[in-house]
C-alpha cells in the first residue's frame, strides 16, 4: 500500500505544468490537456507536443507568463499554462 | 451563393488577389506597397472587423487586391480569423497571395501548408527578405518553389524590393492552368489518403476540389467537406473507411486527437522544408533588441508605471495641443452660421439651419483634433508592439473584474471620446469579451460631460476644491465601471473564461505612411458617421424644442420687449420668453411628463429635461440647463450667473444625484448608434440602455438620500 501511495507521489512529482518552470527555464512540451478549442488554438501557435518552450517572464503575481517556442514569443493566462504539461531539458 | 455573384464578370483581364498571412507579417504595408499610390482604398466594414480592398492597374491587368485580417490557422475560432476563413471559402478570387514573414517561416508556414489543400492558385510572398538578410538568414527560393509546387518570391515592402517580381509572378500563375502545390505527409497518412483516393475514384466522385484534398480534408475532420458528403449515397460505405483510418494515423501519433495528429504532421512537413531551404549562419546566443526592451517595458515593477506615464502623456498631448485648434474651429463654424443664417429669409428654416445642423456638427467636428491626436497615439500603441506588453502586464489585475487584458485600450480610450472607444473594442478577438467591454466603456467619463461636471463642481465646491472633485468624480466612474464588469460577468456575460494566449511581436519602428493611413481612414469615419447622427439628432432635439409655437405667449412677451429700452431688462424678458416657451414645447411637455419619475432623486421638471437632452450629447445639458434656468442660449462653463442660478435653484443632494445620472447614463446618441453597430445587434442597444439607466437610477437615488441624511445632521 505503502509503496503504491510512493509510487503516485513520484508520478506526481515527474508531472510537471509550464507554470512550474522558473524564469529562464528551457523545457519540452509533453501533453495539451487543454479542451478543443483552445487546444487548436494553442497548436496555431506552435504549442505542441515536441516542441521546446522558453519562459521568459513573468507579470506580477504570475498571474501572466510570457514564453518562447522558435523566435516567436507568446504570453499565456497562468490557467492556460496549468494545462501544458513539460519535461525539463 | 446567389445567381447574380456567379455572374460577377471576373475577366481574363481582371485579377481578384486574396491577400493571406499571419498576423505581424507585414501584409498592410505590402497592400501598400504594391499599390504605390493608392488609387481607391475603400473600408468593406463587415460585421465587426474589416477587410480593405485595393484597386490598381498593372501592365494590361486590372487588380483587385482584398487584404484579410490576419490568422494563424486556417480556423474559424476568433472574429478575424472567421472573416479570413469564410472569405476564402466561399467568396470568388482567383489567387492567393500568402504573406510570410522570412524571418519565422516554419512558423509561418503552419498557415501555408494549410492553404495548400484549398485546390487554389497560390503564390507565396517572403516579405521582410531585407531584414531576414540582416539576421544572417538565407533562403533558397527556387528550391522553396520547386519543394512546395508553388512559386515563392523574396520582397520587401520596406525597400519595395522584388514588388514588381511579385506581380510578375502573379499574372503569370493566373495564366498558368495547372496547378500541383505539393504537400507529403507520413506514410501512414498517405496510406490513407491513398485509400481514400481509390474509394472516390472508383465511385466517379463529382467535385471541384482533387479527390486528394477532399480525403485531407476528409481526415482533419472538416466540416464542410462531411456535410457535402453525408448526403451522398456513398457515406454510408465511406464512413467505415474513415473511422478505420483515423485509428490508423491516431495511433500511429499516439493521440486521441486527429486535429492534433494533423496539426503534427503539417509541423513535420515545415520543419523538412525549412531544414532543405533555410541556412542560417549560428549564432552567438545574445540578447535581440526586443529582448533588451522587454526587460525594461515589462518589468515586474516598473512595467506598470511606465505603461502609466506614456498614458498620461497621451491624455495631456491629446487635450493640450488638441485644444489649440479647437477656438479656430468653434470661430469658424460661429462664423460659418452667421453667414449662411444671413442668407435664409424664413426665420424657421434659419434657426433649423444654424442653431441646429451646423450647431450640432460644429459640436462634433470640434473634437476631432483631439481624436486625431488620440487616434495617433493608438496606432503608434499598435504599430510598434507595445500594446500586447501592456495587454500582458494588465491582464492579471483586469481579469479579476472578468475583463481581458486587452480591454485596457478602449477603456482609456473612452475618457476621451465613447465613439472610438467603441470602435477600439475590435481588438478584442472573443464576442463576449468585446461586448462586455463595449457595456462598461460608458463608465468612463467622456470629455463631453467634463463641462457639466465642471459647473456643478464650480456652483457647490471652492475652487481650490473642484479640481479633487472632477478626480473623485472620473475615478469613482472607472470604479463603477469595474464593478458594473463583475456584475455583468457573473449574470449576462457568464460563461467559461476567455484562454489569454496571444503573440508579443517583434518590436519595430513604425511606419509613417501606414499610421497616416489608418489615422485618416479613422477619423474620416468618425466624421462621416458621427456628423450624419448628430446632424440628425440637433434637428430633432431643436424640432422639440421649438414647437408647438405658442404665439399667445410670443405676442404677450413682444409687446412688453418692444417697448423696453433698457437693454438688459430686455435680455431679461427675451430670457424669460424663452423660458416659457420651452416650457409649453414638446420638450417641456416631456420634463413635465417625466418629472414624477425623476422626483424620487430629487429633480425638477428643468433637470429631467437636461438629461433625456444630454441624451443627444452631453455638451447640450449645459446649454439646456441655460435655457431653463432663462439666462439665454449662450451659456458657456464659466459663466457666473448659471453657477449661481444653479446654486440657489438646486439643492446640493439633487446635485449629487445629477451628477451620478451624468456620470452613468448613456453617453450621446451618435455613440450609441457606433454602439449598436459595433456590438453586431439593435437589441444590445435596449439592454445597454436599460443597463446603464436602472444603475444610473439606483446609485443616484442612493447618492441622493445619503447627502441628504449627511446634510440634515
Amino acid at each position: 500500500m505503502i509503496i503504491i501511495l510512493k509510487k503516485k507521489y513520484k508520478e506526481y512529482e515527474i508531472m510537471k505544468t509550464l507554470l512550474d518552470c522558473e524564469k529562464g527555464c528551457i523545457a519540452q512540451i509533453l501533453k495539451l490537456n487543454a479542451k478543443d478549442d483552445l487546444k487548436q488554438r494553442l497548436i496555431s501557435f506552435g504549442i505542441m507536443k515536441g516542441s521546446i518552450i522558453e519562459v521568459l517572464e513573468y507579470a506580477p503575481r504570475k498571474s501572466t507568463i510570457e514564453v518562447k517556442i522558435g523566435s516567436m514569443r507568446i504570453a499565456l493566462r497562468a490557467q492556460e499554462a496549468l494545462l501544458i504539461e513539460v519535461a525539463i531539458v | 451563393m446567389s445567381e447574380e455573384k456567379k455572374n460577377c464578370p471576373i475577366t481574363a483581364k481582371h485579377i481578384k488577389v486574396a491577400l493571406v498571412g499571419q498576423p505581424n507579417v507585414g501584409k498592410s504595408m505590402l497592400i501598400n506597397s504594391v499599390s504605390n499610390s493608392h488609387l481607391h482604398v475603400g473600408n468593406f466594414s463587415g460585421v465587426t472587423v474589416d477587410k480593405t480592398e485595393v484597386l490598381f492597374d498593372y501592365k494590361d491587368y486590372h487588380f483587385t487586391v482584398v487584404d484579410l485580417p490576419g490568422t494563424y490557422a486556417f480556423t474559424d475560432y476568433t472574429i478575424e480569423e472567421r472573416v479570413t476563413h469564410d472569405y476564402l471559402c466561399a467568396e470568388e478570387y482567383d489567387i492567393i497571395i500568402n504573406v510570410i514573414d522570412s524571418t519565422n517561416i516554419e512558423k509561418n508556414l503552419q498557415l501555408t501548408s494549410e492553404l495548400l489543400t484549398m485546390s487554389k492558385k497560390i503564390v507565396i510572398a517572403l516579405n521582410m527578405s531585407d531584414e531576414a538578410e540582416k539576421e544572417g538568414i538565407k533562403i533558397d527560393v527556387e528550391y522553396m518553389s520547386e519543394l512546395l509546387g508553388v512559386s515563392c518570391v523574396k520582397v520587401s515592402a520596406v525597400t519595395k524590393e522584388g514588388i514588381e517580381e511579385l506581380i510578375d509572378t502573379v499574372i503569370l500563375r493566373h495564366e498558368d492552368t495547372k496547378c500541383k502545390p505539393k504537400l507529403v505527409f507520413s506514410e501512414a497518412v498517405e496510406e490513407e489518403i491513398a485509400t481514400i483516393v481509390t474509394y472516390l475514384s472508383r465511385h466517379k466522385y463529382q467535385a471541384a476540389n482533387t479527390y486528394r484534398n477532399i480525403a485531407i480534408n476528409l481526415l482533419k475532420n472538416n466540416k464542410k467537406t462531411y456535410e457535402k458528403l453525408h448526403d451522398n449515397p456513398i457515406w454510408t460505405e465511406l464512413q467505415p473507411i474513415l473511422i478505420e483510418a483515423s485509428k490508423h494515423i491516431e495511433l500511429h501519433h499516439d493521440s486521441d486527437d486527429i486535429k492534433e495528429s494533423f496539426a503534427e504532421e503539417y509541423a513535420a512537413f515545415n520543419r523538412g522544408i525549412v531544414a532543405e531551404v533555410v541556412k542560417q549562419k549560428q549564432q552567438i546566443h545574445k540578447k535581440t533588441l526586443t529582448e533588451n526592451i522587454d526587460s525594461v517595458l515589462i518589468h515586474k515593477y516598473f512595467g506598470i508605471p511606465i505603461f502609466l506615464f506614456f498614458m498620461w502623456m497621451l491624455f495631456q498631448l491629446t487635450f493640450e495641443i488638441g485644444a489649440i485648434p479647437m477656438d479656430y474651429i468653434d470661430a469658424f463654424f460661429s462664423w460659418f452660421g452667421d453667414t449662411i443664417g444671413a442668407t435664409i429669409a424664413n426665420d424657421d428654416i434659419r434657426s433649423l439651419i444654424v442653431d441646429g445642423i451646423i450647431a450640432g456638427v460644429g459640436a462634433v467636428v470640434l473634437f476631432v483634433p483631439n481624436i486625431i491626436i488620440l487616434f495617433i497615439g493608438i496606432a503608434l500603441l499598435e504599430s510598434t508592439g507595445y500594446m500586447s506588453r501592456v495587454a500582458f502586464l494588465l491582464d492579471g489585475f483586469f481579469h479579476k473584474f472578468g475583463l481581458h487584458g486587452q480591454s485596457f485600450i478602449p477603456l482609456v480610450t473612452g475618457f476621451g471620446c465613447s465613439i472610438p472607444a467603441y470602435m477600439s473594442a475590435r481588438i478584442l478577438k472573443n464576442d463576449r469579451d468585446r461586448l462586455l467591454t463595449l457595456f462598461i466603456i460608458g463608465f468612463m467619463s467622456c470629455g463631453a460631460r467634463l463641462p457639466v461636471y465642471v459647473l456643478f463642481a464650480g456652483a457647490f465646491f471652492s475652487a481650490q476644491m473642484a479640481g479633487n472633485i472632477l478626480f473623485i468624480i472620473y475615478i469613482s466612474g472607472a470604479i463603477l465601471g469595474l464593478i458594473a464588469a463583475k456584475i455583468l460577468k457573473l449574470t449576462a456575460f457568464k460563461g467559461v473564461d476567455e484562454p489569454f494566449v496571444m503573440e508579443m511581436p517583434k518590436y519595430r519602428l513604425p511606419s509613417v505612411k501606414l499610421i497616416w493611413h489608418t489615422v485618416i481612414t479613422r477619423t474620416m469615419m468618425y466624421l462621416k458617421k458621427a456628423g450624419t447622427y448628430i446632424a440628425a439628432a440637433s434637428m430633432i432635439v431643436w424640432f422639440l424644442s421649438n414647437y408647438p409655437h405658442n404665439e399667445e405667449i410670443e405676442k404677450k412677451y413682444d409687446t412688453q420687449i418692444t417697448k423696453v429700452t433698457d437693454i438688459k431688462v430686455k435680455t431679461k424678458l427675451q430670457n424669460k420668453l424663452a423660458e416659457e416657451l420651452l416650457g409649453v414645447s414638446y420638450l417641456g411637455q416631456i420634463g413635465k411628463f417625466s418629472e414624477p419619475i425623476f422626483a424620487p432623486l430629487g429633480f425638477d421638471w428643468k433637470m429631467s429635461v437636461a438629461l433625456q437632452t444630454g441624451l443627444a450629447a452631453k455638451e447640450v445639458v449645459v446649454s439646456t440647463l441655460g435655457v431653463l434656468y432663462s439666462l439665454g442660449n449662450n451659456v458657456s462653463t464659466n459663466n457666473n450667473s448659471l453657477v449661481n442660478a444653479i446654486s440657489k435653484n438646486i439643492s446640493f443632494a439633487s446635485a449629487v444625484a445629477f451628477i451620478v445620472v451624468i456620470m452613468i447614463y448613456l453617453p450621446c446618441l451618435a455613440a450609441s448608434i457606433v454602439f449598436t453597430r459595433e456590438a453586431g445587434h439593435i437589441k444590445y442597444f435596449f439592454y445597454l440602455f436599460f443597463f446603464t439607466s436602472i444603475i444610473a437610477y439606483i446609485m443616484a437615488f442612493i447618492a441622493y438620500h445619503i447627502v441628504l441624511i449627511f446634510v440634515s445632521v
